[in-house]
């Protein structure tokens, strides 16, 4: 994407930042403080993109008129005809309006290729690295005939289509096919309102004048540098970027209000889950560490990693808590969603309570039953999401590798490069995570969804500000890794969780260290045991982890002890010896007390809180 | 903060109602502004182009594509009927000729010298869309359909199945807390759109269907019957198009919950009336909620289109009703709107509201702090001016 021209990031001194969802409009101002960039304030309304109002600029100026009278800083014009830039005094506009945008559904592409694990996967990752949502994904070997997948394009109605295949100088054939048969289904855009539905080529560029031939006279065509020009390499960047280019173009253009929004921003305006993944390559290039992101809405649950250097990001478009809860129940399954319940519940009534919740997704849980029925859903929906997100990102498929004989024995499939013991980070957002009523409940939600393994840290984002950094990091780098750091992540504490099959009736791991108050600590762990100790973020201690059974693996390899330095956050410093997978009794008698027990040790609900570095569970 | 509440659902005797009726792609409008319409009557019309498919002609002649155009015997665009050669290899000596035949009636939209691809195109199909309620075109989409306009009593609904149907609103329930059972349908109620009170059975479901009952709305239903009744789960709140034999409207949520008073005397003021239903639920942007439309055909409607109010917010004498345990399915009035959050059971701060439910356990009325995101408004009757209701 272009950068503005208009910002000099040397000057800046203010910056008011709004992401659009389907739902509400999210303001927040970023300020520069004593010499340091802070997130000062912020507002919501609810998004205006919907009948009556049909004009998003209408809930971006109630958003950003919250925040102005919260901070006491003028924001708005007084016709309201805008946000007031550049800054004229601290209390009167700012110097830059930047903007990301979900609203509307979103960005939905379809995209096609040749070989569905290789040109389609890339296309795929391309798309999706763009913030979109991939509606569906086309390729000769998909299984379909050709005339149902005709049928098929005909009936979605994309924002835009990606085509790939074939690496440059390769198939001929096989590429025209696809875009004959897409010519066929004469595609049309979601807006309608006259215009050419666009389709990007990226794939083999010696069929270009083809291309032009059969998709020309149906589309707004444009011709990029190939996906995978060869079998070795993705090269994603050049049709990521036409992705943005074309939906400040036609998307945004043609959404209600938005031509007006797009003038009043002074960076383009970035769909919010593509914003949400550049702050993410961003913390994991400055730290250089791996990092495991999550965002679960109401309606989708988007994944994000990046797993030594190599940036991945999915979209589970029917995994959510509010519209696609009864979702996850049908995908997940009653009994997978009852094994977190910490109390016995009827399943007729479950079952009931969460097509309610999918009926009336603006509900909020009233009683401590409600939270803990929607935080049980909420862990299947985040582990169901992580299971597709794992199978699709993997290295790249038709590449030739060296295999060994055992390898060729082994009927396994590409293996993911999501590495649970080379994790560093897991950062967690959505309401069920970041508005959590204890930041305990939010920390074991996703070491139950996720089974971190080894030494791993874990965050919320406070008030859902990744967005709003990103697209600031087009601008401004520096202000936005500021920001995440101080503002917008909010570190939960340090997950220890050994892996290996274990006897269970012996001491499995030794724990010894100093503590922040200088005395000694030496303790040892039976399987199953799950405990939490107080540690804060700016405490960091060393421990040395020494497996007791030749089986325990702590990432240096079966028994082999390690030492480790780590810190703690707003929960603490959690020792998890429950397993990998986490494995729970069928039968209720014996899993309710189980889970009561976690819930005690982590101190998620009623009184009590943090075990002591004595004693505990 | 801003205003959290949640729109209502319309339960209204008598509103302005508007239904903007458009065909799925460009045609023919068979009405202009001022048209008085039925509800069975057509108001536009097109042709959705037909089913496409590809067919290798070169691989089944045995030629490379780049080969393939002297032995076409169609061109682009030529009319074909199933069973016709379009392609004829001459053989050697008027032995061992190839063919190729259309596949389908229709034409031929591309053949392709590149990978050696026809594709046909069926012929097209024909499609209607009529007024769907008695009333009067306001205004014409050229091309596209138009909005009908009428006074009607509106009643919304939560969650639906199924699509449009016209038929007589017809009392099954005596009362709004009545369960229905399969031995309360029998073959007196084919054609008529039937009116329950809590609960209607998967069984009592069943035989409706097998009655040729055309509809029926209740206050709740079981969420797993769906999957019984469908063969799969409604993972996300977007239906309508389900081929179920009957619409069905719930009008309160899952579980055995009382149709609210007002929304059952209402049907109960309009039965023996033809009504228009549609189950259609879209529970997401763009949200449409089931209804069920009776018009009032005697009355003079205005034929300029009415504008809709802007949605107003909540205030204190408000019919609401609640919509999450534990208060779920309980009708109240609004006391109090308190400015501060309030910290609830779970530990959460949050907005809050003062109802009283006059439903009390022992018919006393009882009053309770709710958070102002679990209640919803019943917009009984419309705002100052005319409420509109804007349909698909």
């Amino acid at each position: 994407m272009a950068a503005p021209t208009t910002v000099d990031p040397t000057t800046l001194r203010s910056v008011l930042a709004t992401d659009c969802g389907s739902t509400t409009t999210k303001a927040i101002l970023i300020e520069k403080v004593d010499g340091a960039w802070r997130q000062t304030w912020r507002g919501e309304a609810p998004t205006t993109v919907e009948a009556p109002f049909e004009d998003v600029t209408r809930g971006v100026l109630n958003a950003a008129q919250e925040v102005a009278e919260l901070s006491g800083r003028k924001l708005v014009k007084d016709d309201g005809s805008g946000v007031i830039t550049p800054q004229q005094s601290p209390t009167e506009g700012v110097d830059v309006y930047i903007s990301t945008s979900s609203a509307g559904g979103g960005l939905q592409l379809v995209v096609g290729g040749v070989v569905r694990s290789m040109s389609a996967e890339s296309a795929q990752r391309a798309a999706l690295g763009a913030g979109a949502i991939v509606m569906d994904a086309f390729a000769t070997n998909d299984k379909r005939r050709p005339h149902e997948q005709i049928e098929r394009v005909r009936q979605l109605r994309p924002d835009m289509i990606l085509l790939a295949g074939g690496i440059d100088g390769g198939t001929r054939k096989h590429v025209v096919a696809q875009a004959e048969m897409l010519a066929a289904a004469r595609p049309r855009t979601r807006l309608g309102g006259g215009f050419d539905l666009p389709i990007i080529f990226a794939g083999n560029q010696e069929v270009a004048e083809d291309m032009q031939r059969i998709l020309g006279p149906i589309s707004d065509l444009q011709i990029v540098p190939n996906v995978r020009p060869v079998m070795e390499r993705e090269d994603l960047g050049p049709a990521r970027d036409k992705i943005h280019d074309l939906f400040m173009e036609h998307v945004m253009a043609q959404a209600p209000g938005y031509g007006k929004l797009m003038a009043w921003a002074d960076a383009p305006i970035m769909p919010t889950p593509g914003a949400v993944g550049l702050i993410m390559q961003t913390i994991a290039r400055q730290r250089g560490i791996n990092v495991l992101g999550v965002d679960i809405g109401g309606a989708t649950t988007d994944v994000f990693s990046v797993f030594d250097g190599i940036f991945n990001r999915t979209v589970s478009a029917n995994l959510g808590m509010s519209y696609s809860v009864s979702n996850v129940l049908a995908e997940a399954g009653l009994p997978a969603i009852l094994r977190w319940v910490p109390f016995p519940i009827d399943e007729k009534q479950l079952r009931n309570r969460i097509g309610n919740k999918m009926i009336r997704p603006t509900t909020i849980p009233e009683t401590l039953e409600e939270l803990k029925i929607e935080q049980a859903i909420a862990r299947e929906a985040l582990r169901l999401a992580f299971i597709q997100h794992k199978e699709f990102a993997v290295a790249l498929k038709g590449v030739q590798q060296e295999r060994t004989i055992a390898d060729a024995f082994r009927q396994v499939g590409q293996e993911t490069l999501v590495q649970m013991m080379k994790l560093d980070l897991i950062v967690g957002s959505g309401g069920v995570l970041s508005h959590a009523p204890r930041r305990s409940q939010s920390m074991r939600m996703m070491m139950d969804a996720y089974a971190p393994e080894g030494v791993t840290e874990l965050a919320v984002d406070s008030i859902f500000m990744m967005p709003h950094l990103g697209v600031l990091s087009t601008i401004h780098e520096e202000a936005a890794t500021e920001v995440f750091e101080k503002d917008c992540l909010v570190w939960l504490g340090t997950c220890i969780a050994p892996i290996g099959e274990c006897k269970p009736d012996r001491e499995a791991l030794r724990v010894q260290g100093t503590l922040p108050d200088g005395s000694a600590l030496d303790e040892r762990f039976s399987l199953g045991q799950l405990r939490l100790y107080p540690l804060e973020r700016d405490e960091q201690i060393e421990l040395q982890l020494t497996p007791l059974q030749n089986t325990l693996d702590l990432g240096e390899g079966p028994g082999k002890p390690i030492t480790v330095k780590v810190r703690g956050g707003q929960v603490g410093l959690a020792i998890d010896l429950r397993g990998r997978p986490i494995v729970m009794p069928e039968s209720p008698e014996q899993r309710v007390p189980l889970l009561q027990a976690w819930v005690e040790a982590m101190g998620e609900y009623g009184p009590g809180g943090q075990s002591r570095w004595t004693g505990g569970h | 903060m801003a205003a959290i509440f949640t729109p209502g659902l319309k339960v209204q005797d008598h509103t302005i109602l508007q239904k903007d009726r458009r065909l799925p792609m460009r045609g023919e409008v068979a009405v202009k502004v001022g048209d008085t319409v039925r509800s069975d009557q057509v108001i536009a019309r097109t042709e959705l182009p037909g089913k496409v498919y590809p067919v290798n002609v070169a691989n089944q002649l045995g030629v490379d594509p780049g080969q393939l155009m002297p032995y076409m015997l169609k061109k682009v665009g030529d009319r074909v009927e199933e069973g016709e050669i379009i392609a004829r290899t001459p053989g050697f000596f008027g032995f061992f000729k190839a063919e190729s035949k259309a596949i389908v009636t229709g034409t031929i939209e591309s053949i392709s010298i590149v990978t050696g691809q026809v594709i046909y195109q069926a012929m097209p199909v024909p499609v209607e869309v009529d007024a769907y309620i008695n009333g009067t075109v306001v205004e014409v989409h050229e091309g596209e359909g138009c909005v009908v306009q009428a006074a009607a009593t509106l009643v919304q609904g939560i969650f639906g199945l199924g699509g449009e149907v016209q038929a007589p609103l017809a009392m099954l329930a005596t009362h709004p807390d009545q369960l229905i059972e399969e031995s309360d349908i029998g073959p007196q109620h084919r054609g008529q759109i039937l009116i329950g009170g809590s609960f209607v059975t998967i069984g009592a479901l069943r035989r409706a269907v097998e009655h040729g009952v055309a509809g029926l709305v209740t206050g709740g239903f079981d969420y797993d019957e769906i999957k019984e009744l469908l063969g799969y789960e409604v993972g996300v709140a977007i239906t309508g198009g389900e081929k179920l034999g009957l619409s069905l409207i719930v009008t309160e949520g899952f579980g055995r919950i009382p149709m609210a008073p007002a929304t059952f005397a209402l049907l109960q003021k309009r039965a023996g009336r033809r009504a228009s239903i549609n189950g259609a639920t879209q529970i997401r942007a763009g949200v449409i909620r089931p209804e069920v439309v009776v018009t009032y055909d005697d009355e003079a409607v205005p034929t300029e289109k009415v504008t809709p109010p802007e949605p107003k917010g909540l205030s204190i004498g408000d019919t609401v009703r609640g919509i999450r345990t534990p208060w779920f399915g309980r009708i109240g009035t609004v006391v109090s709107l308190p400015v501060e959050p309030v910290v609830l059971e779970t530990e959460s701060k949050a907005r809050v509201m003062e109802v009283e439910f006059r439903d009390g356990a022992d018919g006393q009325p009882e009053r309770a702090m709710l958070p102002r995101s679990n209640v919803e408004t019943i917009e009984r009757e419309p705002a100052s001016a005319p409420t509109a209701g804007v349909g698909r």
